[in-house]
């Protein structure tokens, strides 16, 4: 049977891991837990159970605010570019018997889950101490990376950090650097029916089919989304390339932006004729430091490349 | 290391580059500190020659007295003047992953700096020392080092005239050379008044100032500066680090070398206030380049200190105190348009603006700043670190 919440508790009193719990009404996803929590001082984590086309499974714990890229991780993973999918809901009771929107890292202490992987977010270490759910979500608990690392290595688990945010280079040279996270157990699992992937959204615990809440924590910037989505969709693995028509779109993005937040009917009415020579003297003031930094951005990212190439031509003669 | 100076000095502030405290706890004194260093403070001139000098307008930095003292400035920019370049020279010591606002002050100013004179750049990441000093180990502090080069790469600089380099990569070979010339100049007693080290403490400590002096010369840098022994050497960084150069150019004339200059900076204050300490392991004592909108927010609204009043009505009748206002000091830090300052230390000192608007506009510019940090740092690559620390030829460094 699987670890109770209150065996989970006992068991970090027995190892001596500082923790503060914090009970409050059940609940599925970050952003219902920030209501209760989100004050109190310690990081929320957001966390997804994953498994791949080979019926291996993932655990990834993450700072609520890092991005997690599936495409970028499953290439890392080494499993191709689609290689991860979210877990069916089934799995969540199967494996790692926590109730829905309850995955945390505590849930490993269960014996169906000794061959899940745990992928823990360097971000967390940043932290004084993070949230999580002590296999029930009816609470929550926060300790510090310390306490988690202690934990996991009690129950025979070596902690791995990684920076879910890099996009390295994955190629014939380059191995898939989180190869070595990949399970290499011989349990196979029976493929659950796939009918609930649609309820699970990519904020991580599974939401009872709320999309609209969660998916609100997902953009803390369009811009910022932009850039990086544009550096790593449809290319060549992680490399960003240097592409002068994004880069122009880029630029022309934020100045046609600029340009229909200036004018509207009441500035028309202001400055009539005029509006031009004022609208471009606005253009200077607020998008210079804007296009400089995208245009060094675009420089500093050619000069890689050509750098990159040239240090490795001669390695590319047969 | 750290406590060493307090029993003797409850009564002065402490400034050095492992401490800084005011006295009784309070407001460092900046003009006790020129005067105690022996550095010279920058006025308006500098302020108006550089403007002059660079056809731009001088930086909000140097417009609102971040950037407030100097050694030197003049000769750099006599030579400037002259047709004789110069090269900048400024480092981190990376102990932790997380940057805040106050670390990239120095880092910002410099890429003013490099843009604006047109100037190559070196910058150190003294990993050793943090090995030494944090106690991490050697490969945690080159890890760090290499984390934290992404988020300086992100300010900015020019990568056809940046060398970045750490400590445990780049010394050896003629940089080493340059570190025992320094060292055999200063007498361990000398090292024990700069820097304060006692019996207790190891021999890593005591033989790394060299380290941090080499850089100021350009025979440090062959692939870069072969050839030019005579090139001067400008120094941006915060006030605590005058030790380290005080004793560099003291020895510089010994060794047949030029005086590096420097142009210091202030201290950059926490978010609870002047006698507040920022700290790592306080996130709501500064703001975190890794910070989301909602966080700077929410560290705005609930942790800044203010200076306005307790009541509306007091408010209105007082105003608010802008000695102690974080926000109003932040904005003296990041808000680019002056005139617009101006209006909001007026209004709000006199009472007709609250506090909520300037935590409000503060909160737009620095979550403007940030998402341009991110947007920057996103972009760069393990390969862009490479390249920015490949010790290469930097062709067109003065152009």
């Amino acid at each position: 049977m699987g670890y109770s919440k209150d065996q989970l508790l006992a068991r970090l009193k027995e190892l001596q891991i500082d923790f503060s719990q914090y009970e409050h009404p059940v609940v599925l996803n970050v952003e219902a837990q920030a209501k209760y929590v989100g004050n109190m001082g310690g990081a929320l984590s957001k966390n997804l159970f994953l498994k791949d086309k080979k019926h291996r499974y993932y655990i990834v714990s993450a700072l609520a605010d890092t991005k997690v890229d599936m495409k970028v991780l499953s290439q890392r993973l080494g499993l191709g570019k689609g290689g991860l999918r979210m877990a069916p809901e089934e799995a969540l009771g199967e494996i790692l018997q926590v109730p829905l929107g309850c995955v945390t890292p505590f849930a490993v202490v269960n014996e169906s889950a000794s061959h899940v992987s745990l992928l823990l977010d360097k971000g967390l270490k940043t932290q004084e101490c993070c949230f999580f759910h002590p296999l029930s979500n009816d609470m929550s608990i926060s300790v510090n990376v310390q306490g988690l690392d202690k934990f996991l290595k009690s129950i025979g688990r070596d902690p791995s950090y990684i920076d879910l945010e890099a996009n390295p280079l994955v190629g014939k040279d380059q191995p898939p650097d989180l190869a070595v996270l990949v399970p290499s157990g011989s349990t196979v699992l029976p493929d659950f029916p796939e009918k609930a992937p649609s309820l699970q959204d990519s904020t991580g615990n599974v939401s009872a089919g709320n999309n609209s809440a969660s998916a609100k924590a997902v953009k803390p910037s369009v811009n910022v989304q932009n850039v990086k989505k544009k550096s790593v969709d449809g290319q060549r693995p992680s490399i960003p390339s240097a592409d002068a028509g994004k880069f122009v779109e880029e630029l022309l993005d934020r100045a046609s932006a600029l340009l229909l937040s200036e004018i509207s009917e009441d500035s028309i009415k202001q400055h009539g004729g005029l509006l031009g020579a004022e609208v471009a003297n606005n253009f200077r003031k607020c998008l210079t430091e804007d296009l400089k930094n995208l245009a060094t951005i675009f420089k500093n990212t050619a000069y890689t490349e050509g750098f990159y190439a040239g240090t490795h031509y001669q390695t590319k003669r047969p | 290391m750290e406590k060493k100076e307090d029993n003797q000095q409850e009564e002065e502030q402490v400034v050095n580059p492992w401490e800084v405290s005011g006295k009784d706890g309070g407001k460092i004194d900046y003009d006790k500190l020129i005067d105690k260093f022996g550095c010279q403070k920058l006025d308006q001139s500098f302020i108006d020659r550089v403007e002059r000098l660079t056809s731009r307008p001088p930086h909000v930095f140097l417009r609102r007295g971040v950037f407030f003292a100097h050694r030197d400035f003049n000769e750099i920019l006599d030579a400037y003047e002259r047709g004789d370049k110069f090269y900048l020279y400024t480092g981190r010591g990376p102990s932790s992953e997380a940057l805040h606002l106050g670390h990239l002050v120095p880092f910002m100013f410099t890429k003013y700096l490099q843009d604006a004179f047109k100037v190559p750049l070196v910058i150190q990441l003294t990993d050793d020392e943090k090995c030494m000093w944090k106690n991490l180990s050697v490969e945690e502090s080159q890890r760090l080092a290499r984390e934290n080069a992404k988020d300086i790469i992100a300010c900015g600089f020019d990568i056809s005239r940046t060398f970045i380099f750490s400590d445990f990569d780049y010394v050896g070979g003629a940089f080493y050379k340059n570190m025992v010339k320094v060292a055999k100049c200063v007498t361990y007693n000398k090292a024990v008044g700069i820097f304060g080290f006692t019996g207790e403490d190891h021999i890593g400590k005591v033989s790394f100032p060299p380290v941090q002096a080499a850089p100021s010369f350009p025979s440090s840098f062959p692939h870069l500066f072969s050839g030019k022994d005579d090139l001067l050497c400008l120094i941006p960084c915060a006030i605590d680090q005058d030790p380290y150069f005080r004793m560099t150019r003291d020895v510089a004339p010994r060794i047949g070398y030029h005086k590096p200059a420097l142009i210091e900076a202030s201290f950059f204050p926490a978010l609870q206030g002047e006698t507040g300490k920022m700290s790592a392991s306080d996130p709501n004592s500064a703001i975190y380049v890794t910070d989301s909108a909602k966080d700077i927010n929410y560290k705005v609204n609930k942790h800044a200190y203010t200076g306005g009043q307790e009541s509306m009505e007091k408010h209105r009748q007082y105003g608010a105190n802008l000695e102690v206002d974080i926000p109003i000091k932040y904005l003296s830090f990041f808000l680019e348009d002056d005139a617009e300052l101006e209006h909001i230390k007026k209004d709000y000192g006199a009472g007709r603006m609250l506090t909520g608007e300037v935590k409000k506009r503060l909160i737009e510019v620095l979550t403007e700043l940030v998402e341009r940090h991110r947007t920057a740092r996103a972009a760069v690559t393990d390969e862009t670190v490479d390249a920015f620390m490949a010790v290469r030829p930097l062709p067109n460094m003065f152009d």
